[in-house]
Protein backbone atom coordinates (compact mmCIF):
# COMPACT_ATOMS: atom_id res chain seq x y z
CA UNK A 1 0.00 0.00 0.00
CA UNK A 2 1.20 3.48 -0.81
CA UNK A 3 2.18 5.58 2.18
CA UNK A 4 0.14 8.69 1.42
CA UNK A 5 2.47 10.88 3.50
CA UNK A 6 5.47 10.13 1.26
CA UNK A 7 3.87 11.46 -1.94
CA UNK A 8 4.56 14.87 -3.44
CA UNK A 9 1.73 17.40 -3.50
CA UNK A 10 1.41 17.02 -7.28
CA UNK A 11 1.13 13.22 -6.97
CA UNK A 12 -1.38 13.52 -4.13
CA UNK A 13 -3.60 15.91 -6.08
CA UNK A 14 -3.51 13.60 -9.12
CA UNK A 15 -4.51 10.55 -7.04
CA UNK A 16 -7.39 12.47 -5.48
CA UNK A 17 -8.55 13.83 -8.84
CA UNK A 18 -8.50 10.35 -10.40
CA UNK A 19 -10.34 8.81 -7.46
CA UNK A 20 -7.45 6.48 -6.61
CA UNK A 21 -7.64 7.88 -3.08
CA UNK A 22 -9.84 10.41 -1.32
CA UNK A 23 -8.95 13.73 0.25
CA UNK A 24 -10.28 12.41 3.57
CA UNK A 25 -7.94 9.39 3.40
CA UNK A 26 -5.01 11.70 2.65
CA UNK A 27 -5.91 14.08 5.48
CA UNK A 28 -6.36 11.19 7.92
CA UNK A 29 -3.00 9.67 6.97
CA UNK A 30 -1.30 12.97 7.78
CA UNK A 31 -3.26 13.50 11.01
CA UNK A 32 -2.19 9.97 12.05
CA UNK A 33 1.43 10.76 11.21
CA UNK A 34 1.23 13.96 13.28
CA UNK A 35 -0.28 12.05 16.21
CA UNK A 36 2.46 9.43 15.94
CA UNK A 37 5.58 11.57 15.67
CA UNK A 38 4.99 15.25 16.40
CA UNK A 39 5.67 14.69 20.06
CA UNK A 40 9.31 14.26 18.99
CA UNK A 41 9.44 17.09 16.45
CA UNK A 42 6.98 19.66 17.83
CA UNK A 43 6.30 21.20 14.42
CA UNK A 44 2.69 22.08 15.25
CA UNK A 45 1.32 24.50 17.83
CA UNK A 46 -2.25 23.61 16.97
CA UNK A 47 -3.70 20.72 14.98
CA UNK A 48 -7.14 21.42 13.51
CA UNK A 49 -8.40 17.86 13.09
CA UNK A 50 -12.05 18.76 12.58
CA UNK A 51 -11.33 21.64 10.21
CA UNK A 52 -8.94 19.53 8.14
CA UNK A 53 -11.35 16.62 7.79
CA UNK A 54 -14.23 18.97 6.92
CA UNK A 55 -12.13 20.67 4.24
CA UNK A 56 -11.11 17.27 2.85
CA UNK A 57 -14.72 16.09 2.80
CA UNK A 58 -15.69 19.22 0.87
CA UNK A 59 -13.12 18.33 -1.81
CA UNK A 60 -14.38 14.76 -2.02
CA UNK A 61 -17.98 16.01 -2.29
CA UNK A 62 -17.01 18.42 -5.03
CA UNK A 63 -15.39 15.60 -6.98
CA UNK A 64 -18.45 13.38 -6.42
CA UNK A 65 -20.60 16.12 -7.95
CA UNK A 66 -18.38 16.03 -11.03
CA UNK A 67 -16.94 19.51 -10.47
CA UNK A 68 -13.44 20.30 -11.63
CA UNK A 69 -10.80 20.31 -8.87
CA UNK A 70 -7.92 22.78 -8.65
CA UNK A 71 -4.31 21.58 -9.08
CA UNK A 72 -3.78 21.20 -5.30
CA UNK A 73 -7.30 20.26 -4.19
CA UNK A 74 -7.24 17.93 -1.20
CA UNK A 75 -3.51 18.34 -0.52
CA UNK A 76 -2.70 18.88 3.18
CA UNK A 77 -0.71 21.90 4.31
CA UNK A 78 0.98 23.16 7.47
CA UNK A 79 0.35 26.88 7.99
CA UNK A 80 2.82 29.07 9.86
CA UNK A 81 1.13 30.46 12.96
CA UNK A 82 1.64 34.03 11.75
CA UNK A 83 -1.35 33.96 9.38
CA UNK A 84 -4.77 34.64 10.86
CA UNK A 85 -7.28 31.80 10.63
CA UNK A 86 -10.91 32.50 11.43
CA UNK A 87 -11.98 30.45 14.44
CA UNK A 88 -8.56 28.79 14.82
CA UNK A 89 -5.95 30.07 17.33
CA UNK A 90 -3.14 32.28 16.00
CA UNK A 91 -0.30 32.94 18.43
CA UNK A 92 2.70 34.09 16.33
CA UNK A 93 4.69 31.98 18.78
CA UNK A 94 4.02 34.57 21.49
CA UNK A 95 2.40 34.52 24.92
CA UNK A 96 0.89 37.90 24.14
CA UNK A 97 -1.54 36.24 21.71
CA UNK A 98 -2.07 33.01 23.66
CA UNK A 99 -5.67 31.90 23.25
CA UNK A 100 -6.53 34.58 20.68
CA UNK A 101 -9.06 33.38 18.10
CA UNK A 102 -8.95 35.66 15.04
CA UNK A 103 -12.32 36.80 13.68
CA UNK A 104 -11.03 36.79 10.08
CA UNK A 105 -8.86 34.89 7.60
CA UNK A 106 -5.64 36.25 6.13
CA UNK A 107 -5.72 36.57 2.34
CA UNK A 108 -3.26 33.65 2.13
CA UNK A 109 -5.58 31.54 4.32
CA UNK A 110 -8.56 32.48 2.12
CA UNK A 111 -6.70 31.53 -1.05
CA UNK A 112 -5.56 28.20 0.38
CA UNK A 113 -9.15 27.37 1.30
CA UNK A 114 -10.42 28.49 -2.11
CA UNK A 115 -7.87 26.16 -3.75
CA UNK A 116 -9.25 23.22 -1.77
CA UNK A 117 -5.97 22.90 0.15
CA UNK A 118 -6.50 21.17 3.50
CA UNK A 119 -5.01 23.13 6.40
CA UNK A 120 -3.84 20.58 8.99
CA UNK A 121 -2.87 23.11 11.63
CA UNK A 122 -0.59 25.96 12.64
CA UNK A 123 3.17 25.57 12.87
CA UNK A 124 5.68 26.66 15.47
CA UNK A 125 7.89 29.68 14.88
CA UNK A 126 10.24 32.09 16.58
CA UNK A 127 8.12 34.64 18.42
CA UNK A 128 6.89 37.25 15.91
CA UNK A 129 9.21 35.60 13.34
CA UNK A 130 12.26 37.01 15.13
CA UNK A 131 14.93 34.34 15.09
CA UNK A 132 16.77 31.72 13.07
CA UNK A 133 16.19 28.59 15.15
CA UNK A 134 12.55 28.49 16.40
CA UNK A 135 14.02 28.49 19.93
CA UNK A 136 12.44 31.90 20.50
CA UNK A 137 8.94 30.39 20.43
CA UNK A 138 7.11 30.93 23.71
CA UNK A 139 5.82 27.37 23.32
CA UNK A 140 9.14 25.53 23.22
CA UNK A 141 11.53 24.69 20.39
CA UNK A 142 11.00 22.52 17.31
CA UNK A 143 13.49 19.77 16.46
CA UNK A 144 15.19 19.14 13.14
CA UNK A 145 13.93 15.79 11.79
CA UNK A 146 17.46 14.99 10.55
CA UNK A 147 18.80 15.19 14.11
CA UNK A 148 16.37 15.91 16.93
CA UNK A 149 19.07 17.66 19.01
CA UNK A 150 19.46 20.34 16.33
CA UNK A 151 17.47 23.38 15.27
CA UNK A 152 15.13 23.21 12.22
CA UNK A 153 15.98 26.78 11.24
CA UNK A 154 13.82 29.78 11.91
CA UNK A 155 11.69 31.58 12.12
CA UNK A 156 9.65 29.05 10.13
CA UNK A 157 11.13 25.95 11.77
CA UNK A 158 7.74 24.36 12.38
CA UNK A 159 6.87 24.52 8.69
CA UNK A 160 10.24 23.14 7.52
CA UNK A 161 10.24 20.39 10.15
CA UNK A 162 6.67 19.37 9.21
CA UNK A 163 7.80 18.89 5.60
CA UNK A 164 11.01 17.04 6.41
CA UNK A 165 9.23 14.65 8.78
CA UNK A 166 6.45 13.92 6.26
CA UNK A 167 3.73 15.45 8.42
CA UNK A 168 2.65 17.61 5.46
CA UNK A 169 3.70 17.84 1.79
CA UNK A 170 3.17 21.60 1.70
CA UNK A 171 3.70 24.46 4.13
CA UNK A 172 3.57 28.24 4.21
CA UNK A 173 6.30 30.42 5.65
CA UNK A 174 7.22 34.07 5.86
CA UNK A 175 10.62 35.48 5.01
CA UNK A 176 11.77 38.80 6.50
CA UNK A 177 15.50 38.04 6.52
CA UNK A 178 15.57 34.38 5.51
CA UNK A 179 12.82 32.72 7.59
CA UNK A 180 11.63 30.58 4.65
CA UNK A 181 14.98 29.87 2.97
CA UNK A 182 17.18 29.18 6.00
CA UNK A 183 14.78 26.59 7.52
CA UNK A 184 14.46 24.99 4.06
CA UNK A 185 18.26 24.79 3.78
CA UNK A 186 18.86 23.11 7.13
CA UNK A 187 16.02 20.57 6.70
CA UNK A 188 16.68 19.54 3.08
CA UNK A 189 13.45 21.08 1.77
CA UNK A 190 12.53 23.75 -0.78
CA UNK A 191 11.54 27.28 0.22
CA UNK A 192 10.82 30.36 -1.84
CA UNK A 193 10.72 34.01 -0.90
CA UNK A 194 8.69 35.55 -3.72
CA UNK A 195 9.36 39.05 -5.00
CA UNK A 196 8.35 41.58 -2.32
CA UNK A 197 4.65 42.30 -2.88
CA UNK A 198 4.08 39.01 -4.72
CA UNK A 199 1.99 37.45 -1.94
CA UNK A 200 -0.47 39.50 0.13
CA UNK A 201 0.51 40.45 3.68
CA UNK A 202 -3.12 41.00 4.73
CA UNK A 203 -3.72 38.99 7.88
CA UNK A 204 -0.03 38.14 8.24
CA UNK A 205 1.06 39.52 11.61
CA UNK A 206 3.52 42.32 10.82
CA UNK A 207 7.15 42.24 11.95
CA UNK A 208 9.01 44.45 9.46
CA UNK A 209 6.57 45.58 6.81
CA UNK A 210 9.04 46.62 4.12
CA UNK A 211 10.75 43.20 4.32
CA UNK A 212 8.07 40.63 5.32
CA UNK A 213 7.07 38.29 2.51
CA UNK A 214 4.94 35.14 2.69
CA UNK A 215 5.81 32.26 0.42
CA UNK A 216 5.67 28.54 -0.36
CA UNK A 217 7.55 25.68 1.33
CA UNK A 218 7.56 22.15 -0.11
CA UNK A 219 9.63 19.04 -0.71
CA UNK A 220 9.96 19.57 -4.48
CA UNK A 221 10.41 22.57 -6.76
CA UNK A 222 7.21 21.78 -8.67
CA UNK A 223 5.16 21.53 -5.47
CA UNK A 224 6.51 24.92 -4.36
CA UNK A 225 5.53 26.39 -7.73
CA UNK A 226 2.00 25.00 -7.54
CA UNK A 227 1.61 26.48 -4.06
CA UNK A 228 3.20 29.77 -5.13
CA UNK A 229 0.60 30.10 -7.89
CA UNK A 230 -2.22 29.32 -5.45
CA UNK A 231 -1.34 32.09 -2.99
CA UNK A 232 0.23 34.82 -5.15
CA UNK A 233 -1.36 37.74 -6.94
CA UNK A 234 -2.71 41.20 -6.32
CA UNK A 235 -4.81 41.84 -3.23
CA UNK A 236 -6.58 45.18 -2.82
CA UNK A 237 -6.43 44.66 0.97
CA UNK A 238 -2.61 45.01 0.89
CA UNK A 239 -1.55 48.32 -0.59
CA UNK A 240 1.99 47.01 -1.18
CA UNK A 241 0.80 43.98 -3.12
CA UNK A 242 1.99 44.09 -6.75
CA UNK A 243 -0.75 44.72 -9.29
CA UNK A 244 0.74 42.59 -12.06
CA UNK A 245 0.28 39.04 -13.36
CA UNK A 246 1.91 36.28 -11.28
CA UNK A 247 5.12 35.12 -13.03
CA UNK A 248 4.64 31.73 -14.83
CA UNK A 249 6.21 29.73 -12.01
CA UNK A 250 4.50 26.38 -12.63
CA UNK A 251 5.38 26.37 -16.31
CA UNK A 252 8.98 27.17 -15.36
CA UNK A 253 9.07 24.36 -12.78
CA UNK A 254 7.86 21.91 -15.42
CA UNK A 255 10.57 23.04 -17.84
CA UNK A 256 13.79 23.10 -15.83
CA UNK A 257 16.66 24.31 -17.99
CA UNK A 258 19.85 26.30 -17.50
CA UNK A 259 21.38 26.05 -20.99
CA UNK A 260 22.90 29.38 -21.93
CA UNK A 261 21.86 30.86 -18.57
CA UNK A 262 24.30 33.33 -17.03
CA UNK A 263 24.88 32.53 -13.37
CA UNK A 264 26.72 34.83 -10.97
CA UNK A 265 28.66 33.65 -7.93
CA UNK A 266 28.89 36.49 -5.42
CA UNK A 267 32.43 36.70 -4.06
CA UNK A 268 31.26 38.17 -0.75
CA UNK A 269 29.28 35.01 0.16
CA UNK A 270 32.33 33.01 1.26
CA UNK A 271 35.23 33.08 3.66
CA UNK A 272 35.34 33.22 7.42
CA UNK A 273 32.37 31.58 9.15
CA UNK A 274 31.45 29.35 6.21
CA UNK A 275 31.57 25.64 7.03
CA UNK A 276 33.86 23.60 4.76
CA UNK A 277 31.20 21.01 3.90
CA UNK A 278 28.74 23.76 2.99
CA UNK A 279 31.26 25.33 0.61
CA UNK A 280 32.09 21.93 -0.85
CA UNK A 281 28.45 21.20 -1.71
CA UNK A 282 27.99 24.74 -3.00
CA UNK A 283 31.03 24.47 -5.28
CA UNK A 284 29.72 21.15 -6.58
CA UNK A 285 26.40 22.87 -7.35
CA UNK A 286 28.20 25.54 -9.34
CA UNK A 287 30.09 22.81 -11.22
CA UNK A 288 26.76 21.06 -11.90
CA UNK A 289 25.29 24.26 -13.33
CA UNK A 290 28.29 24.45 -15.69
CA UNK A 291 27.82 20.82 -16.73
CA UNK A 292 24.15 21.55 -17.44
CA UNK A 293 25.13 24.31 -19.83
CA UNK A 294 25.11 27.47 -17.71
CA UNK A 295 27.78 30.10 -18.02
CA UNK A 296 29.16 30.85 -14.55
CA UNK A 297 30.95 34.08 -13.66
CA UNK A 298 32.25 35.36 -10.36
CA UNK A 299 31.25 38.88 -9.46
CA UNK A 300 31.44 41.28 -6.55
CA UNK A 301 28.63 42.98 -4.62
CA UNK A 302 30.74 45.00 -2.16
CA UNK A 303 27.80 46.44 -0.20
CA UNK A 304 26.56 42.97 0.76
CA UNK A 305 29.06 42.89 3.60
CA UNK A 306 27.01 45.68 5.22
CA UNK A 307 23.65 43.95 4.69
CA UNK A 308 23.49 42.20 8.06
CA UNK A 309 24.21 45.43 9.93
CA UNK A 310 21.64 47.37 7.90
CA UNK A 311 19.05 44.65 8.41
CA UNK A 312 19.49 44.62 12.19
CA UNK A 313 18.70 48.32 12.24
CA UNK A 314 15.87 48.41 9.70
CA UNK A 315 13.97 45.32 10.89
CA UNK A 316 14.06 46.27 14.61
CA UNK A 317 13.09 49.86 13.76
CA UNK A 318 10.02 48.72 11.85
CA UNK A 319 9.20 46.13 14.52
CA UNK A 320 9.35 48.68 17.32
CA UNK A 321 6.61 50.55 15.51
CA UNK A 322 4.56 47.52 14.34
CA UNK A 323 4.50 45.86 17.75
CA UNK A 324 3.18 49.00 19.43
CA UNK A 325 -0.28 47.64 18.61
CA UNK A 326 0.16 44.95 21.27
CA UNK A 327 -0.99 47.20 24.07
CA UNK A 328 -3.27 44.85 26.02
CA UNK A 329 -6.29 47.01 25.28
CA UNK A 330 -8.17 45.51 22.35
CA UNK A 331 -7.09 41.87 22.05
CA UNK A 332 -4.57 39.44 23.43
CA UNK A 333 -3.04 39.37 26.89
CA UNK A 334 -3.80 42.03 29.53
CA UNK A 335 -1.80 41.98 32.75
CA UNK A 336 -2.06 43.99 35.97
CA UNK A 337 -5.44 45.66 35.36
CA UNK A 338 -6.50 45.77 39.02
CA UNK A 339 -8.41 49.05 38.85
CA UNK A 340 -5.59 51.13 40.34
CA UNK A 341 -3.28 51.29 37.33
CA UNK A 342 -3.42 53.58 34.31
CA UNK A 343 -3.68 52.25 30.76
CA UNK A 344 -0.02 53.06 30.20
CA UNK A 345 1.05 51.06 33.25
CA UNK A 346 -1.14 48.13 32.25
CA UNK A 347 0.31 48.24 28.71
CA UNK A 348 3.89 48.19 30.07
CA UNK A 349 3.14 45.29 32.42
CA UNK A 350 1.36 43.38 29.65
CA UNK A 351 4.22 43.79 27.17
CA UNK A 352 6.79 42.86 29.82
CA UNK A 353 4.87 39.66 30.60
CA UNK A 354 3.82 38.84 27.02
CA UNK A 355 7.01 39.35 25.00
CA UNK A 356 10.08 37.10 25.14
CA UNK A 357 13.70 38.33 25.35
CA UNK A 358 14.45 38.51 21.59
CA UNK A 359 11.30 40.54 20.90
CA UNK A 360 12.18 42.92 23.74
CA UNK A 361 15.75 43.27 22.45
CA UNK A 362 14.55 44.14 18.97
CA UNK A 363 11.90 46.60 20.16
CA UNK A 364 14.50 48.43 22.27
CA UNK A 365 17.10 48.29 19.50
CA UNK A 366 14.59 49.81 17.07
CA UNK A 367 13.54 52.43 19.59
CA UNK A 368 17.21 53.32 20.04
CA UNK A 369 17.91 53.47 16.29
CA UNK A 370 14.92 55.75 15.70
CA UNK A 371 15.49 58.11 18.62
CA UNK A 372 16.51 61.69 17.89
CA UNK A 373 20.26 62.11 17.97
CA UNK A 374 20.86 58.56 16.75
CA UNK A 375 18.43 58.46 13.81
CA UNK A 376 20.83 59.67 11.11
CA UNK A 377 23.77 57.54 12.24
CA UNK A 378 21.73 54.33 12.54
CA UNK A 379 18.37 54.14 10.76
CA UNK A 380 19.28 56.79 8.18
CA UNK A 381 22.61 55.13 7.35
CA UNK A 382 20.98 51.71 7.15
CA UNK A 383 18.50 53.03 4.59
CA UNK A 384 21.39 54.33 2.50
CA UNK A 385 23.07 50.93 2.68
CA UNK A 386 19.79 49.53 1.42
CA UNK A 387 20.14 51.75 -1.65
CA UNK A 388 23.72 50.54 -2.22
CA UNK A 389 22.66 46.90 -1.95
CA UNK A 390 19.84 47.45 -4.43
CA UNK A 391 22.35 49.07 -6.82
CA UNK A 392 24.74 46.11 -6.41
CA UNK A 393 21.92 43.76 -7.42
CA UNK A 394 20.94 45.95 -10.37
CA UNK A 395 24.52 45.99 -11.61
CA UNK A 396 24.88 42.23 -11.13
CA UNK A 397 21.66 41.52 -13.02
CA UNK A 398 22.89 43.44 -16.06
CA UNK A 399 25.64 40.78 -16.33
CA UNK A 400 23.86 37.63 -15.15
CA UNK A 401 20.36 36.12 -15.06
CA UNK A 402 20.53 34.72 -11.53
CA UNK A 403 22.89 34.75 -8.56
CA UNK A 404 23.74 31.67 -6.52
CA UNK A 405 25.22 31.20 -3.05
CA UNK A 406 25.01 28.85 -0.10
CA UNK A 407 21.70 29.60 1.66
CA UNK A 408 23.32 29.50 5.09
CA UNK A 409 26.96 29.60 6.20
CA UNK A 410 26.58 26.42 8.30
CA UNK A 411 24.35 23.38 8.63
CA UNK A 412 21.83 23.10 11.50
CA UNK A 413 23.47 23.94 14.82
CA UNK A 414 22.62 22.25 18.14
CA UNK A 415 19.59 23.50 20.08
CA UNK A 416 20.85 25.86 22.79
CA UNK A 417 24.19 26.67 21.15
CA UNK A 418 23.32 30.25 20.14
CA UNK A 419 20.15 30.75 22.18
CA UNK A 420 21.49 33.60 24.33
CA UNK A 421 24.07 34.94 21.87
CA UNK A 422 22.09 37.23 19.54
CA UNK A 423 25.00 38.19 17.26
CA UNK A 424 25.94 34.52 16.65
CA UNK A 425 22.31 33.76 15.86
CA UNK A 426 22.06 36.69 13.43
CA UNK A 427 24.92 35.28 11.33
CA UNK A 428 22.62 32.46 10.16
CA UNK A 429 20.94 35.02 7.87
CA UNK A 430 24.13 36.36 6.31
CA UNK A 431 23.36 35.16 2.76
CA UNK A 432 19.59 35.54 2.76
CA UNK A 433 19.20 39.14 3.96
CA UNK A 434 20.33 41.06 0.84
CA UNK A 435 17.36 39.75 -1.21
CA UNK A 436 14.94 41.01 1.45
CA UNK A 437 16.51 44.46 1.54
CA UNK A 438 16.22 44.79 -2.25
CA UNK A 439 12.88 42.97 -2.58
CA UNK A 440 14.19 40.30 -4.99
CA UNK A 441 12.88 36.76 -5.40
CA UNK A 442 14.98 33.93 -3.95
CA UNK A 443 14.82 30.16 -3.43
CA UNK A 444 16.64 27.58 -1.36
CA UNK A 445 16.77 23.95 -2.46
CA UNK A 446 18.79 20.97 -1.23
CA UNK A 447 22.24 20.42 -2.76
CA UNK A 448 23.49 17.53 -0.62
CA UNK A 449 24.65 16.63 2.87
CA UNK A 450 27.73 18.16 4.44
CA UNK A 451 30.36 15.40 4.66
CA UNK A 452 31.46 16.33 8.19
CA UNK A 453 28.03 16.11 9.89
CA UNK A 454 25.68 14.46 7.37
CA UNK A 455 23.25 17.39 7.56
CA UNK A 456 21.49 19.09 4.64
CA UNK A 457 23.02 22.02 2.75
CA UNK A 458 20.94 24.54 0.82
CA UNK A 459 21.69 26.20 -2.51
CA UNK A 460 20.29 29.72 -2.78
CA UNK A 461 19.19 31.12 -6.14
CA UNK A 462 18.39 34.84 -6.37
CA UNK A 463 16.48 36.41 -9.28
CA UNK A 464 15.51 40.01 -10.02
CA UNK A 465 12.16 41.29 -8.73
CA UNK A 466 9.21 39.93 -10.74
CA UNK A 467 11.38 37.19 -12.29
CA UNK A 468 10.31 34.52 -9.79
CA UNK A 469 9.87 32.04 -12.65
CA UNK A 470 13.66 32.01 -13.18
CA UNK A 471 14.10 30.50 -9.72
CA UNK A 472 11.85 27.61 -10.65
CA UNK A 473 13.42 27.06 -14.08
CA UNK A 474 16.89 26.85 -12.53
CA UNK A 475 15.72 25.04 -9.40
CA UNK A 476 13.91 22.33 -11.37
CA UNK A 477 16.99 21.68 -13.51
CA UNK A 478 19.29 21.46 -10.48
CA UNK A 479 16.82 19.27 -8.57
CA UNK A 480 16.44 16.84 -11.48
CA UNK A 481 20.21 16.54 -11.95
CA UNK A 482 20.91 16.04 -8.24
CA UNK A 483 18.08 13.52 -7.83
CA UNK A 484 19.48 11.53 -10.77
CA UNK A 485 22.97 11.67 -9.26
CA UNK A 486 21.79 10.61 -5.77
CA UNK A 487 19.36 8.03 -7.16
CA UNK A 488 16.54 9.43 -4.97
CA UNK A 489 15.35 12.69 -3.41
CA UNK A 490 17.61 13.84 -0.55
CA UNK A 491 14.84 13.48 2.05
CA UNK A 492 14.83 9.70 1.48
CA UNK A 493 17.98 9.75 3.59
CA UNK A 494 16.35 11.48 6.57
CA UNK A 495 15.53 9.35 9.64
CA UNK A 496 11.99 7.94 9.48
CA UNK A 497 11.33 8.85 13.17
CA UNK B 1 29.69 55.58 20.49
CA UNK B 2 29.57 55.15 24.27
CA UNK B 3 28.50 51.81 25.73
CA UNK B 4 24.85 51.20 26.61
CA UNK B 5 24.30 51.58 30.35
CA UNK B 6 21.60 50.00 32.47
CA UNK B 7 20.08 53.48 32.88
CA UNK B 8 19.79 53.76 29.11
CA UNK B 9 18.14 50.34 28.92
CA UNK B 10 15.66 51.44 31.58
CA UNK B 11 14.94 54.57 29.51
CA UNK B 12 14.51 52.50 26.32
CA UNK B 13 12.21 50.21 28.28
CA UNK B 14 10.06 53.17 29.30
CA UNK B 15 9.93 54.50 25.72
CA UNK B 16 9.04 50.99 24.48
CA UNK B 17 6.37 50.45 27.18
CA UNK B 18 8.23 47.52 28.70
CA UNK B 19 8.21 47.33 32.52
CA UNK B 20 11.63 45.66 32.61
CA UNK B 21 12.68 43.70 35.68
CA UNK B 22 15.81 44.74 37.49
CA UNK B 23 17.73 41.61 36.51
CA UNK B 24 16.93 42.21 32.83
CA UNK B 25 18.64 45.61 32.75
CA UNK B 26 22.26 44.42 33.00
CA UNK B 27 21.73 41.50 30.65
CA UNK B 28 20.07 43.65 27.97
CA UNK B 29 22.65 46.41 28.42
CA UNK B 30 25.45 43.99 27.62
CA UNK B 31 23.64 42.46 24.64
CA UNK B 32 22.37 45.73 23.16
CA UNK B 33 25.86 47.18 23.50
CA UNK B 34 27.30 44.28 21.53
CA UNK B 35 24.62 44.48 18.82
CA UNK B 36 24.84 48.26 18.45
CA UNK B 37 28.62 48.02 18.31
CA UNK B 38 28.31 45.54 15.44
CA UNK B 39 25.68 47.39 13.40
CA UNK B 40 27.23 50.86 13.80
CA UNK B 41 29.42 50.17 10.77
CA UNK B 42 26.51 51.12 8.49
CA UNK B 43 27.58 54.73 8.91
CA UNK B 44 31.01 53.99 7.36
CA UNK B 45 29.88 53.19 3.88
CA UNK B 46 27.33 55.51 2.30
CA UNK B 47 28.17 59.07 1.34
CA UNK B 48 25.98 62.19 1.53
CA UNK B 49 24.93 61.69 -2.10
CA UNK B 50 23.30 58.28 -1.55
CA UNK B 51 19.53 58.59 -1.17
CA UNK B 52 17.82 56.43 1.48
CA UNK B 53 15.57 53.50 0.52
CA UNK B 54 12.64 52.92 2.83
CA UNK B 55 10.84 50.33 0.76
CA UNK B 56 11.56 47.97 -2.16
CA UNK B 57 8.58 49.21 -4.19
CA UNK B 58 8.35 52.80 -5.42
CA UNK B 59 4.77 53.25 -4.24
CA UNK B 60 3.06 56.42 -3.10
CA UNK B 61 -0.44 56.76 -1.70
CA UNK B 62 -2.22 53.70 -3.05
CA UNK B 63 -5.87 54.76 -3.13
CA UNK B 64 -9.08 52.80 -3.49
CA UNK B 65 -12.60 54.01 -4.23
CA UNK B 66 -14.38 55.13 -1.07
CA UNK B 67 -17.14 52.53 -1.18
CA UNK B 68 -18.91 50.64 1.57
CA UNK B 69 -17.80 47.02 1.90
CA UNK B 70 -18.40 44.27 4.42
CA UNK B 71 -16.42 44.52 7.65
CA UNK B 72 -16.33 42.87 11.06
CA UNK B 73 -19.47 43.04 13.17
CA UNK B 74 -19.11 44.67 16.61
CA UNK B 75 -19.28 41.18 18.16
CA UNK B 76 -16.44 39.95 15.95
CA UNK B 77 -14.33 43.06 16.55
CA UNK B 78 -14.78 42.70 20.29
CA UNK B 79 -14.32 38.92 20.32
CA UNK B 80 -10.72 39.13 21.52
CA UNK B 81 -11.15 42.06 23.90
CA UNK B 82 -9.72 41.52 27.40
CA UNK B 83 -12.70 43.50 28.73
CA UNK B 84 -15.73 45.09 27.11
CA UNK B 85 -18.79 47.09 28.02
CA UNK B 86 -21.73 48.35 25.93
CA UNK B 87 -20.17 47.15 22.64
CA UNK B 88 -16.95 49.01 23.40
CA UNK B 89 -13.43 48.07 24.45
CA UNK B 90 -13.15 48.61 28.20
CA UNK B 91 -9.71 49.97 29.05
CA UNK B 92 -7.94 51.19 32.20
CA UNK B 93 -7.92 54.90 32.96
CA UNK B 94 -6.08 56.84 30.22
CA UNK B 95 -6.25 60.47 31.44
CA UNK B 96 -5.44 61.68 34.98
CA UNK B 97 -8.08 62.96 37.45
CA UNK B 98 -7.37 66.60 36.77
Amino acid sequence: MTDLTRLTAAETAAKIASGETSAVEVAQAHLDRIAAIDEKVHAFLHVDTDGALAAARAVDDKRARGEKLGPLAGVPLALKDIFTTEGVPTTVGSKILEGWIPPYDATVTKRLKAAGIVILGKTNMDEFAMGSSTENSAYGPTSNPWDLTRIPGGSGGGSSAALASFQAPLAIGTDTGGSIRQPAAVTGTVGVKPTYGGVSRYGMVAFSSSLDQGGPCARTVLDAALLHEAIAGHDPLDSTSIDAPVPPVVEAARNGDVKGLRVGVVKEFAGEGYQAGVMQRFNESVELLRELGAEVVELSCPSFSYALAAYYLIAPSECSSNLARFDGLRYGLRTGDDGTRSAEEVTSLTREAGFGPEVKRRIMLGTYALSSGYYDAYYGSAQKVRTLITRDFERAFTDVDVLVSPTTPTTAFPIGERADDPMAMYLADLCTIPANLAGNAAMSLPCGLAPEDGLPVGLQIIAPALADDRLYRVGAAVEAAFTARWGHPLLEEAPTL
Amino acid sequence: MPGITREEVAHLGRLSRLELKDEELDHFAEQLDEIIGAVARVSEVAGEDVPPTSHPLPLTNVMRPDTVRPSLTPEQALSGAPAQEQQRFKVPQILGED
